[in-house]
């Protein structure tokens, strides 16, 4: 190679800006540096402060905060409720789904809709509704009553409340997918043999896996966060009807911060295992896709 | 207006898109960038029209450096691979933006902008359709306006990203035609992307062929079809059999098959002879005739070697009879590259 | 011989069975606790329940909430719209756990939410004497109810402005630039009229929890009647005091603001089926 052809591929300085441009659309700097300062300081600095409030506790302090016999309770009942809420929607989510992309009816439209109502009522007044309605003189406690069944004020209660408020997370997820799932599979799979319930079971319920398990982690998640609309429902009785969050709450009005905060870490930990989780799942499920 | 490029480098991630490209384009040249995908073909495109910005090197307009000048200080007009139209615009708002984004004594008056407008669909052949949105427009006429649109800013250089990628085969056919045509027309320095080599052949002044973010050639179509530089574009530009085999002592052997390999050094090698360059002879290789092909005033015939290379050969139709059972075969030209 | 069946097609019998058992889920989790609440809030007649409403108390819990809608809705849409723009128009590394971070308050329980908040501006917190000092209140205040509801809702309109963006790509916007226009006119003119109807739907849920959110805003409101109430709240107190008609009354309020939300939702995924996605 020649002096010249050297010199060639080593081109005279550009003009060179201070902070090379990395795109030619303008504003990033800006909207990402208005976004993470937003995000800081509403969220992660304030979350931080949770933290570093429990940490104000010795190790045996904080051990025995986060797992008094009452704190012990109030998991046990959050995490149990939420996990059969999320299965009870699990069924009745993927029933509801399928009639509603597989089925014509009178109402599709409107019952299609109100799917959607935990999202959009205040969960205080889904609360007091579903309070009244399962008490034991309430039009569906009465004849539940009879038969031994109490429904509220106590465990049943708040799961019936997790039902109400995880269903839509469940529904909206799978939905799409087995909107998507093309007639196509179906139709190959009948053409081989399949009898329609074959199809379903070896097929259909396959293809849903990943948005059905996506849909009850979600419905799982929110359930044991939820407060509002347990609180009415389910009795707040220490060691047999209290839910966690409403622990932290007792525990602050008692002025106890670092214990408040301990039971909110435990909880933290819990909800970003389960973004852990709901994150694998959508990696692991799109490599179908 | 000319444009050089010089030892432009671009790095994504630990991808290198670009590697020491030089490239200088003549005033009112048709250019076009030919390549398969990955080969770094848009993004010296991008470059040029300052969407993206090289990590090292300089693109110069007329001798200027524009290497980190932004976009629209370039006045380049960009054609996107699917047009991207204002889809909440009419056509003629699409055709007129780069026009009304103007400010004070740089905008035209309005009735100038009209009057542009309307030149720019006859010209493009899409008159009276100004007032429709880009939805109810067929994909060829989506692809005049966004030519128009870009020719609207009457940009120094008219830069398209395949241009005809997303159009089926006539429509593709009759805007090559329409492309040359209004190239001429305007006299606008024009470079345009592409992986299809015909759409290169038969539009450009001159082709550059990039591989691995290399150019590998740049020439007329006419010197890149019959004197490819390297194996890549022998095997990329036209169409053409490929053997692999030895060259010693200045010929090259792959089984019965015995190419001239003037100046190549004694090793591997790979071999190329194009269909129509294959020619009945007496002496020769003998290939067995599997099938006919009467494609309009072509035969297209597939044979095999006897060491079991699949060969195609091109002939004109009157030859169409000669191929039956064995058949003896010579190149009359090919192409011999070291492996 | 019956009408053979496509294969796709389900028995009548399962079509039957299937329907009825979603029809009684239905109406047992959504529908009867809905018409409870408005038959609940009528039980002693219109006139009761309008008493309810018209109580200087049930006013003022409504202006808060209101108050505090306007507040938080119109700071998330900007906060979406400069988040969606840095992720969506942009590469740089990081960015699929930015978006984690985005959407973390939906994964943190609201009254964990409110408790941040007390520990941040409370007497005992990081901040409080220098409020004290200072003479400013944002706990057991209106700037904490905000702050609470601005966090719960905080992901609302990014997360539905995020994908969409992604999904319309970059080439109209470079197009737009690389006819000289400037990035704020890009951004208007090209970008904003791309995702409205996703805006406009982020808006909606946005909306619907920060008028209705409670556990976040019951832990930082003190619960003081007439100053720190929304109206959540509000239904709260009354039901605990046996006031049910009064509660129900409040509920039926939050009830059509639910059924106006679902309509409109409904309304826009009819007209523009693009904007709709699973959930949240």
């Amino acid at each position: 190679m020649t002096a010249d052809s050297l010199a060639a591929q080593r081109p005279v300085a550009a003009r060179r800006p201070l902070f090379r441009r990395r795109s030619a659309i303008p504003g990033f700097g800006l909207t990402l540096g208005v976004t993470l300062s937003v995000l800081s300081l509403i969220v992660l600095i304030p979350l931080s402060a949770v933290a570093l409030k429990a940490a104000e506790l010795s190790p045996s302090e904080f051990l025995a905060a986060a797992f008094s016999q009452r704190a012990l309770a109030a998991y046990r009942l959050t995490f149990g409720a939420a996990l059969v809420a999320a299965v009870v929607n699990g069924v009745f989510g993927v029933l509801t789904a399928w009639a509603m992309v597989r089925y014509e009816f009178p109402g599709k439209t409107i019952l299609n809709a109100l799917v959607d109502l935990p999202f959009a009522l205040p969960t205080a007044v889904a609360g007091i509704a579903l309070a009244t309605l399962y008490a034991p003189n309430g039009w569906v406690g009465q004849f539940l009553t009879p038969l031994g069944i109490k429904a509220a004020y106590n465990p049943i209660g708040v799961t019936i409340a997790l039902v109400f408020i995880g269903l839509p997370f469940v529904v909206r997820t799978i939905e799409p997918v087995m909107r998507d799932l093309s007639a196509d599979v179906e139709e190959a799979a009948a053409s081989l043999g399949a009898g329609r319930l074959a199809t379903i079971w070896r097929v259909i319920l396959p293809a849903l896996g990943p948005a059905w398990l996506t849909g009850f982690a979600m419905a799982f998640a929110r359930g044991v966060g939820e407060y509002g609309s347990v609180i009415f429902i389910a009795g707040n009785m220490p060691y047999k009807s209290e839910i966690a969050p409403l622990l932290i709450i007792i525990q602050l009005e008692q002025f106890q911060y670092a214990q408040a905060a301990t039971i909110a870490v435990v909880m933290l930990v819990v909800s970003f295992l389960m973004l852990l989780v709901i994150n694998a799942i959508q990696a692991y499920s799109r490599r179908f896709v | 207006m000319t444009i050089s490029i010089r030892s432009v480098q671009k790095q994504f991630g630990r991808y290198p898109a670009l590697n020491h490209v030089d490239l200088e384009i003549a005033d009112g040249e048709l250019l076009a960038l030919l390549g398969p995908s990955g080969s770094g073909k848009t993004t010296l495109l991008r470059a040029i029209a300052g969407l993206e910005f090289p990590d090292a090197g300089q693109v110069l307009f007329h001798d200027k450096d524009v290497t980190y000048a932004s976009a629209a200080a370039r006045r380049v007009g960009f054609v996107f691979q699917q047009y991207a139209l204002f889809k909440h615009m009419t056509v003629a708002k699409n055709i007129a933006f780069g026009l009304d984004v103007r400010k004070g004594k740089d905008k035209p008056p309005k009735a100038e902008i009209a009057k542009r407008v309307e030149e720019l669909l006859k010209l493009v052949e899409l008159d009276g359709l100004g007032g429709r949105y880009p939805s109810q427009l067929s994909g060829g006429q989506r692809q005049r306006v966004a030519l128009s649109r870009a020719l609207a800013v009457q940009p120094s250089v008219l830069l398209l990203d395949e241009p005809f990628g997303a159009l089926d085969a006539t429509v593709r056919k009759s805007l090559r035609k329409e492309l040359r045509r209004v190239h001429d027309a305007t006299g606008v320095t024009t470079i345009f992307v592409t992986h299809d080599q015909e759409e290169a052949l038969e539009l450009a002044d001159r082709v550059a062929i990039l591989n691995k973010g290399q150019i590998e050639q740049i020439g007329t179509p006419r010197e890149v079809h019959d004197n490819p530089a390297s194996a890549f574009v022998c095997g990329f530009v036209g169409e053409a059999n490929r053997f692999e085999g030895q060259i010693s002592g200045g010929r090259f052997v792959a089984g019965p098959l015995s190419l001239p390999a003037p100046g190549v050094a004694d090793g591997p090698a790979v071999g190329f002879v194009r269909p129509h360059d294959f020619t009945l002879a007496a002496d020769g290789v003998e290939a067995k005739v599997e099938r006919v092909n009467v494609q309009g005033a072509l035969v297209r015939v597939d044979a095999v070697l006897a060491s079991g290379a699949r060969i195609e050969i091109a002939a004109s139709r009157a030859d169409a009879d000669r191929f039956t059972g064995s058949v003896t075969v010579a190149a009359g030209k090919s192409h011999v590259y070291a492996a | 011989m019956a009408r053979a069946r496509h294969p796709t097609e389900d028995p009548t019998w399962v079509k039957a069975l299937v329907l009825a058992v979603v029809m009684a889920f239905l109406a047992l989790v959504l529908i009867l606790p809905l018409v409870a609440v408005f038959a609940e809030a009528l039980r002693k007649g219109f006139g009761a329940a309008l008493e309810a409403i018209a109580h200087e108390d049930a006013l003022a819990a409504v202006k808060l909430t209101l108050i505090t809608a306007a507040i938080t809705v119109p700071f998330n849409v900007v906060f979406g719209l400069c988040a969606a723009w840095a992720v969506a128009k942009h590469d740089f590394p990081g960015k699929p756990f930015l978006i984690t971070l985005i959407d973390l308050p939906f994964s943190v329980s609201p009254v964990v939410a409110g408790l941040i908040y007390v520990l941040v501006f409370g007497l005992q917190g990081w901040l409080g004497e220098w409020l004290l000092d200072n003479d400013m209140k944002v706990i057991f205040a209106v700037p904490g109810i905000v702050l609470a509801t601005v966090f719960v809702t905080f992901p609302f309109v990014a997360r539905e402005l995020i994908p969409l963006m992604q999904e319309q790509g970059v080439s109209e916007e470079e197009a737009a630039i690389s006819m000289g226009a400037s990035g704020l006119y890009t951004f208007w003119r090209v970008t904003t009229p791309n995702v409205r109807w996703g805006l406009l739907y982020g808006v909606l849920l946005c909306n619907a929890r920060a008028m209705g959110e409670f556990g976040a805003v019951s832990v930082v409101s003190g619960h003081i009647r007439g100053l720190t109430n929304t109206m959540p709240l509000h239904v709260e107190i009354l039901y605990n005091e046996y006031d049910f008609v009064g509660a129900f009354a409040v509920a039926a309020l939050l009830c059509l603001l639910a059924i106006v939300t679902l309509v409109l939702k409904t309304a826009l995924e009819v007209a523009q089926p693009a904007v709709r996605r699973g959930g949240h």
